[in-house]
């Protein structure tokens, strides 16, 4: 996996730290981080986030620190999907416990393990903002909601056709 | 119905879109700040409303507004409070998903009151989708000259810049989310001095929730006297409720603060009553931090009588017998749930969110997480109970931010209505693993909703 930004990557860089004041590029940090996890494999390695210090010119230990406080930044290598489950209370009342049960099952992991031919992560995360919609989990991008066993199959049918098309 | 000010246009095909908001009357407040009025008047209007902070600590925007500092070539900043992440509360994404435009008219006219030339949208990371959405509404504004240099030929330039965090609640304290803003881990910072002197980048700063700012536009377009007259007391105007858990019709509602929580509930206007016909056992009106009630202290106050959503209903009875509006987070629970457990998922949320500052905070969180899982596998002693409770009080006030009371209060209040469900764990350890302490005493069995 490449370490640096593609011409279009780079591009998207300069216009995130363009939106801060002359001097103040660290405010970029979180976004350049997003980018780079995007952008390199799901996950944060050492060396990105060097790469990243060096772009911002600051010192890698301050990205180290930022890095590991946010709960969204991968530091270790991911499933191609990552299955991320609300467990939280509207969610629990809802009945988050059976689908995350069900997709342990299926799946045949534990929640932080990623099945052994690298396409899912199952991660157990907190309240979403979804919970009037409840059970639900992200997968990148996208909140899928309203889960259902049926659904849940269906989900991981999807994305194994994705992934097969690519 | 009550009235609609926020999300009257939001079943409008298209309103998404700029043609269609503008078609429906959208940016007129625009045209009449910066053209008709000057950046005091604005502030006046404001403060003549009421209207309060809708990310939970209902503080009056319009004094907040008037607090902030205005040194000689020190820019401002005005920064948008979309991190929503206190459990229950999912309102200010279907604002911004559904009606991006009003944001980002009720953005560029704050902006103008408070001198900020480059305002900051703050949204949780994991709102990915609507950062997109919010970046193309800018845009869109911004090809129609409501942006940019020079809007409307006034001198005023204004640049409206979405950030997305990473996966933190602390973030949505105001000054956890300005380190955050910054790049850096987001430890809130002793106050003072407030953000209103020495906020980003040290710069003055007012940080202001998603719905309040939104707010802005119908009390610029009908006037703060108008405004202040929906609504009673000091809580004025409308409110938007996210409202789930066991009910028939989770969602977001507007609605105006006259209503009582009977209706809000039972109402098919509203939640439509609680699922499968099932009874109300207990409900957080306001997001998780505040104290759950019991069916019975819901509806009616201490005093016997009907209990309104509004501010000062909600917290009639303090959290001896009441509650909180919050941030209008309305979890619901039936005869069937667990309060434990409930308790005991929430107090794992804090844990996971504390951001290790202080030790009341960082320390106390873990270990009523680890007495609340004990107790709700069968494994707590009586003593457990009171030690929560010492617990808890002695994280509450003890700390650099309000989340150190956040996690108390829930723990607290679940001991202080629920104490006998607590007990029945300690006492049946096996049967708590397959039955339920059910509903007992908690709601009125005479009472029938109308
Ligand atoms: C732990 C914690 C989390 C908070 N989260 C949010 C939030 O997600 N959104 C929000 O608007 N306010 C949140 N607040 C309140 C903010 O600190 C601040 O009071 C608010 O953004 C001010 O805006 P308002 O006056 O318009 O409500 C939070 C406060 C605390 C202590
Ligand atoms: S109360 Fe908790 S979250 Fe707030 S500053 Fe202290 S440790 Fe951090
Ligand atoms: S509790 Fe699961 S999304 Fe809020």
């Amino acid at each position: 996996m490449a370490t640096t930004f593609n011409d279009i990557q780079m591009t998207e860089f300069k216009r995130l730290v363009a939106r801060y004041p002359e001097g103040k590029q660290k405010s970029a940090l979180l976004p350049a981080l997003h980018l780079a996890q995007d952008s390199f494999g799901g996950w944060l390695s050492t060396e990105t986030m060097d790469y990243i210090a060096s772009l911002l010119t600051i010192e890698p230990i301050e990205v180290y620190e930022v890095a590991t406080f946010y709960s969204m930044y991968n530091l270790k290598p991911v499933g191609k999907f990552v299955f991320e489950v609300c467990q939280t209370g509207p969610c629990m009342v809802s009945g988050s416990d059976n689908i995350i049960d069900y997709i342990k099952k299926t799946l045949d992991i534990k929640p932080g393990e990623t099945t052994k031919d690298g396409m899912f992560t199952l991660k157990l995360v907190e309240c979403l903002g979804a919970c009037g919609y409840a059970p639900m989990m992200q997968v990148g991008k996208i909140y899928k909601e309203h889960l259902t066993k049926e659904k849940v199959d269906g989900i991981i049918a999807e994305y194994k056709a994705q992934a097969a098309n690519n | 119905m009550g009235v609609k000010l926020l999300l009257d246009k939001a079943n409008v095909p298209g309103i998404r879109t700029y043609e269609v908001y503008r078609r429906e009357g959208g940016y007129r407040s625009v045209e009449k700040a910066l053209k008709e009025m000057t950046t005091d008047a604005i502030v006046e209007e404001v403060k003549k409303s009421g209207l309060r902070g809708r990310g939970g600590a209902g503080f009056p925007t319009g004094m907040k507004w008037s607090f902030i500092a205005k040194p000689e070539g020190v820019p401002r900043h005005l920064v948008c409070n979309a991190d929503e992440s206190e459990p229950g509360t999912f309102k200010d994404r279907y604002l911004m998903e559904f009606l991006p435009h009003l944001l980002i008219e009720g953005l560029i006219v704050s902006s103008f009151a408070l001198g900020s030339n480059d305002t900051y949208i703050y949204i949780r990371g994991e709102y990915a989708w609507i950062t997109d959405i919010l970046e193309q509404a800018i845009d869109e504004a911004k090809a129609n000259g409501w942006l940019g240099k020079n809007i409307l030929g006034t001198g005023f330039d204004c640049n409206i810049h979405v950030q997305r965090g990473a996966g933190a609640y602390i973030c949505g304290e105001e000054t956890a989310l300005i380190e955050s803003l910054e790049g850096n881990r987001g430890n809130p910072r002793i106050k003072p001095p407030f953000p209103a002197i020495q906020g980003v980048w040290m710069r003055p700063t007012v940080v202001n929730n998603v719905e309040t700012l939104a707010a802005v536009v119908p009390i610029i377009n009908m006037g703060g006297e108008e405004y202040a007259k929906i609504g009673v007391g000091k809580s004025t105007g409308t409110k938007l409720i996210s409202a789930c858990g066991n009910i028939n019709k989770p969602g977001v509602y507007e609605i105006d603060m006259t209503i009582t929580v009977e209706e809000f509930i039972y109402s098919d206007e509203y939640c439509g009553g609680i699922k499968d016909g099932k009874k109300l056992k207990a409900c957080i009106p306001g997001g998780s931090s505040v104290p759950i009630l019991p069916a019975n202290l819901l509806l009616t106050t201490a005093k016997g009588e009907p209990r309104y959503m509004n501010y000062e209903s909600l917290s009639d009875g303090g959290f001896a017998t009441g509650s909180m509006l919050g941030s209008g987070g309305f979890i619901v629970l039936d005869e069937d749930q667990c309060i434990v457990k409930n308790t005991y998922t929430l107090a794992r949320f804090y844990r996971h969110e504390s951001c290790g500052q202080c030790s009341p905070c960082r320390e106390g969180t873990g270990w009523m997480e680890k007495i609340l899982q004990k107790i709700e596998t069968g494994k707590g002693e009586m003593s457990d109970i009171d030690l929560l409770w010492d617990i808890q009080r002695k994280i509450e006030g003890n700390t650099i931010c309000p989340l150190g009371d956040a996690a108390a209060w829930p723990v607290a209040a679940a001991i202080r209505h629920f104490r006998d469900e607590f007990e029945w764990h300690v006492n049946n350890p096996e049967l708590s693993q397959t039955s339920n302490f059910g509903l007992q005493h908690y709601a009125d069995p005479i009472h029938v909703p109308a």
